[in-house]
């Protein structure tokens, strides 16, 4: 495609203001990427006329000397997750058939705010249940990395769609969501960068939510600084949200310094989970190496309680969203499947409104809180999860910031793993333990898999710490120096 | 006294519990910033966060808290310095989130206390609790013959369900405990107590047991009641129903049944087999209530003179008889009006036109004392024409007719009319003259010992006086001139 | 199997999913693989700890008592299947 589908936000947003393109230019070309793009199936909808007219508008405010914000005439992309104003909401579900919002959510809205150009809503696993986005109502996402053996691999999940956008070069950057990796792992597995701030720090407001307690939004991007750039246009207190944090906002691209000397890098052994592949093993060793040659000093920390944040993880959540989705029943909006009477109503829209995922865990989850096991498992995890909080900030009080893969294994092929969902549950055995600490954490790409695929390197830190992952992210980034493109940029030479 | 059910083999005695719902009065929901007024057109009082739309959260209003808490101390319960929100997850088309934010394991307000005064003697009635809660929507079932429909109005205003404790014993102290608590609410402001609105809803858990044992039955629960009649009906309907299930061999199943008022009887609502289960869990959108002892002493400042208190005070600042005061704090509205009534007047009197000729008229024409034809102040004027002797007793009640028909101040009528009492005694005395005069055969009887006929010359004069004599003097002077 | 036919019947009665009878036992058999999964959980000894309530650490936040939203019926029925004039409507529930 052409050069201005490889610039990062930050390039990007400095031809904007020197004036080398407009934002119709850029945003043009990016609309010619998705149409050409649309094999990786990484949109549910396209808002290309849309992206014109708001291009348009930001070159205006350009031209009368008046940028909106950070992130002026960008063109990104937005998980369908996030409530859009007239546009298509879906959140990859059948059962939100044909959903208009009349509300923007405030993420989404902070985005508007700042000036970004929406190209379209990207694909997802279901009401961001999967590690896989194979559980979309509109089919999986092709990850744009693959090796020659004719097998096409998954994005990962459940931010897929977004993952795919970002590292096929369709979008600049893409706003996702995290409730146990769904950043994280899907950026990992397309080797681009993703951020899951802190619990409270970006709004939920107008986001459908999966597990209130955390779900949490984040960019991803294709650099270390594009993180930076983008979450400080999605994140702020909101007086919508009970939880949203009143914590200032500070600037996060000024955290990016280079400097690391003296910084303490946890290292949990708990970490070194039973059948880590010697290459994830290796690429965090390397990690490690790096930034001790950097002037960190890494040290060996303990998270006791890491091996059970999966299944504390496997009750919270699906519990929180079997009562989030108890209001998709066909009364108000999305799909209804007309019946005699009411409760064949609910059941039948429920039925075949939810995916055979989506209803394994809200069903999951209305067990764990039913009469009579609701203390044996839904009050163990919160129990659970309050002893991984305190693993975390016994080892924040020792370092500075913990690094670890991001996932034990690179993407997979789709229709892998499918047959047992627990196997597929492990994709998030790195990343669900900070989601259930409410922690900021971030994903960089940092190797290749022995077959050639991405590998993530994983840093999380104490809460509110967003500015030391910045940090410490970006001097890993630049160490690692990873410049390998998806296989399908060169697609002609598929 | 107390209430027996007679049965075949033994006496039964009635064990009752209230849950009562109290519609918070606010002028926002309690998550949401629409509006609450009654009688709006459907579906215009609906946030986004009302309608259950993806996405929406729920944020508190302040002043919910607030009267819950000033309620909680209305009924000298303990207020819970931490309390939690909970969803109760349940599906219902009028409950758009499928699930309803309350309180369950740390309710806002714990144990409390409503006394009762019964006609023999005083009762103490527990309560369990109040929590604050959402309320759901309005589910319509006869404008379609297919189809029900929904408005959204009501889900989300803030309710109180106040539980008591299984103390009730009778239809009688079901009704009075209600009405008490509906004094309170009225009073302290926290809720209007309007059941045919539904700012007020009545639950009744009703259980039976032989007399003299002190067992907890299976019981009942009859839903959605929304008089103070009707509530005393269904209890007693349903505890005589429970009565003949048992003498006839039958056992009470623990369900719940809705009192049919024209028929007059419950009947069972679900089946057993789709009990509920509710799946509570502190709801992760929202943070537990954290109370400072400052906030809540802030509000115990500023809580009103309360029924009880002020029933004491009249007593002892107007000495009115403990059954008047009862009736005259029953409800807030008419401790006002009385008080403006009795302020600098004789109070014993001014109770008594209250009690005895306002109410009587109110019941009348069915109106409530907020509406009265008569404003206090002139109800007021009237008491001051009596104590003054400006006019009779007697008098004062045709006065008072008139001012229920026209509106008109006392005194201009007493002026129109020509009623003021006559208070001459040159007068009276010639008037009580001619009565003599013109019935001596009557004078006579009287003299010969037949002496109670004093009242028949009363009667004679008040007639030619059109009864403005003073009653006193004339009865003075006729005995005086009867003895001759 | 931790959790046999009987209860998912139930379960998905409560979820109000409609799940066809043939699928019954192998989503037995599933959800009892997850929940014995779950069940190592049942190592840690958490006698003494207080379970976690909520992720935020501050104090709820409060709105003042003003009516500020609402009034726009249209909007919030706008996806409503089947609406009828101002209502959302539902196969009739008979009480
Ligand atoms: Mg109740
Ligand atoms: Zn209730």
């Amino acid at each position: 495609m052409s050069e201005l589908t490889e610039l990062t936000i930050a390039e990007a947003r400095d031809g904007l203001v020197n004036r080398k393109f407009s934002s119709v230019e850029l945003t043009d070309v990016h609309i010619r990427a998705v149409e050409a793009a649309r094999d990786l199936n990484a949109f549910v909808t396209e808002t290309l006329d849309l992206a014109i007219e708001r291009a348009k508008a930001s070159d205006d405010r350009r031209a009368k000397g008046k940028p909106a914000g950070g992130m002026d005439g960008i063109p990104i992309a937005v998980k369908d997750l996030f409530c859009t104003e007239g546009v298509l909401t879906t959140a990859s579900s059948h059962i939100l058939d044909g959903f208009i919002p009349p509300y923007e959510s405030t993420v989404s809205q902070n985005l508007r705010d700042a000036g970004s150009v929406m190209l379209g809503k990207t694909n997802m696993d279901e009401f961001a249940m999967g590690s896989a986005n194979v559980t979309s109502f509109y089919g999986a996402v092709k990850n744009p990395w693959y090796v020659n053996d004719g097998k096409d691999r998954v994005p990962g999940g459940s931010s897929g769609g977004s993952a795919a956008a970002v590292a096929a070069n369709i979008s600049l950057g893409a706003a996702g969501s995290d409730t146990g990796g769904s950043i994280r792992q899907p950026a990992s597995f397309c080797g681009v960068v993703g951020m899951k701030p802190t619990y409270g720090r970006c709004s939920r407001w107008g986001m459908v939510a999966f597990a209130s307690s955390l779900d949490q939004a984040g960019p991803l991007t294709r650099t270390v600084r594009d993180a930076a750039i983008m979450l400080q246009a999605m994140a702020g207190h909101d007086s919508k949200d009970s939880t949203s944090s009143t914590e200032p906002v500070p600037n996060f691209e000024a955290s990016i310094t280079g400097e690391i000397k003296g910084l303490k890098i946890g290292i949990p052994s708990e970490y070194r989970i039973d059948g880590m592949s010697s290459e994830i093993e290796g690429l965090w060793s390397q990690g490690v190496e790096m930034l001790k040659d950097a002037g960190a000093e890494p040290l060996e920390v303990s998270l006791p309680h890491t091996k059970y944040a999966l299944p504390t993880y496997y009750i919270v959540a699906p519990a929180e969203a079997s009562s989030n989705l108890a209001r998709y029943d066909g009364v108000r909006y999305g799909l209804r499947v007309d019946a005699e009477t009411l409760d064949e109503m609910y059941e039948t829209t429920r039925g075949e409104g939810f995916g055979q995922e989506v209803r394994r865990r809200i069903m999951m989850g209305a067990y764990v809180l039913s009469a009579g096991y609701y203390d044996a498992y839904y009050v163990k995890a919160q129990k659970l999860r309050t002893l991984i909080l305190k693993d975390f900030s016994d080892a924040f009080k020792k370092v500075d910031a913990i690094l670890t893969p991001t996932t034990p294994f690179a993407a997979f092929a789709i229709g892998e793993k499918m047959d047992d969902p627990v196997q597929m549950y492990i994709n998030d055995v790195f990343t669900v333990p900070s989601s259930l600490a409410g922690l900021p954490a971030i994903t960089v790409p940092a190797g290749l898999s022995n077959e050639g695929l991405p590998l993530g390197l994983h840093l999380i830190t104490k809460p509110f710490g967003e500015e030391t992952l910045f940090c410490v992210a970006d001097v890993l980034e630049n160490l690692v120096s990873f410049h390998t493109k998806p296989a399908y940029l060169s697609k002609d030479a598929r | 006294m107390t209430y027996l059910i007679q049965g075949r083999t033994n006496d039964w005695e009635v064990v009752i519990g209230l849950e009562v719902h109290a519609q918070i009065i606010s002028d926002a929901k309690l998550f949401s910033g629409a509006a609450t007024s009654f009688g709006a057109e459907p579906n215009s009082q609906v946030s986004l966060v009302d309608a259950g739309m993806p996405g929406m959260l729920p944020v508190i209003n302040e002043f919910c808290i607030q009267q819950a808490v000033r309620t909680g101390l209305g009924l000298d319960a303990k207020i819970n310095l931490h309390s939690v929100f909970e969803r109760k997850n349940y599906f219902y088309p009028d409950l758009p989130q499928g699930y309803q934010i309350s309180q369950y394991l740390h309710p806002i307000v714990g144990e409390g206390m409503v006394r009762l005064d019964m006609p023999d003697g005083t009762r103490e009635i527990g309560v369990e609790r109040l929590h604050m809660e959402q309320d759901a929507g309005k589910s319509i079932h006869d404008q379609d013959p297919n189809r029900t429909f929904i408005d959204l109005n009501r889900s989300g205003v803030a309710l109180m369900e106040i539980v008591s404790k299984p103390d009730l014993r009778s239809p009688e102290e079901a009704g009075a405990y209600l009405r008490k608590l509906r004094a309170i609410v009225q009073y302290l402001g926290t809720c209007d107590g309007n059941m045919e609105q539904g700012s007020l809803r009545c639950d009744a858990n009703v259980s039976v047991r032989p007399s003299g044992s002190d067992e907890l039955r299976t019981r009942a629960e009859i839903k959605n009641i929304n008089s103070v009649r009707f509530v005393m009906q269904a209890i007693e309907y349903e505890a005589e129903r429970q009565v003949d299930v048992y003498e006839t061999g039958g056992s009470v199943v623990q369900e719940t049944r809705l009192y049919d008022p024209d028929r007059g009887e419950t009947r069972s609502m679900r089946s057993k087999e789709d009990a509920h289960d509710y799946r509570y869990f502190p709801d992760p959108d929202l943070l537990p209530i954290d109370l400072t002892p400052d906030f809540v002493e802030e509000i115990k400042k500023n809580l009103p003179e309360l029924p009880d208190a002020k029933k004491v005070r009249f007593i002892s600042e107007y000495g009115v008889t403990e059954s008047d005061a009862g009736i005259l704090v029953a409800e807030q509205e008419t401790a006002k009006y009385f008080e403006e009534v009795a302020l600098g007047r004789d109070a014993k009197l001014a109770a008594n036109w209250v009690i005895h000729e306002l109410f009587g008229v109110l019941n009348k024409v069915g109106k409530g004392i907020s509406d009265s034809p008569i404003v206090a102040d002139k109800l007021g004027n009237l008491v001051d024409l009596i104590s003054n002797n400006v006019i009779s007793s007697r008098i004062a009640k045709d006065v008072f007719e008139e001012m229920v028909a026209k509106g008109k101040d006392p005194g201009v009528i007493v002026e129109e009319k020509g009623l003021k009492q006559i208070t001459d005694a040159g007068e009276i005395e010639i008037a009580v003259n001619n009565v003599i005069a013109d019935n001596a055969d009557q004078v006579k009887k009287f003299r010969e010992g037949n002496q109670k006929l004093v009242g028949w010359f009363v009667g004679q004069v008040m007639k030619k006086t059109q009864g403005k004599a003073n009653p006193q003097m004339v009865n003075e002077l006729l005995l005086e001139k009867l003895k001759g | 199997m931790a959790l046999d036919e009987a209860t998912v019947r139930k379960i998905a009665k409560l979820a109000r999913i409609k799940v066809p009878e043939n699928e019954v036992p192998t989503l037995a058999e599933e959800l009892s693989k997850i929940i014995e999964w779950i069940e190592q959980l049942n190592e840690v000894d958490t006698e003494n700890v207080t379970p976690m309530t909520s992720m935020a650490e501050m104090v709820m936040p409060k709105r003042a008592d003003k009516v500020t939203d609402g009034n726009y019926p249209d909007r919030v029925l706008s996806n409503a299947p089947n609406p009828e004039g101002p209502f959302y409507t539902v196969p009739k529930v008979i009480e």
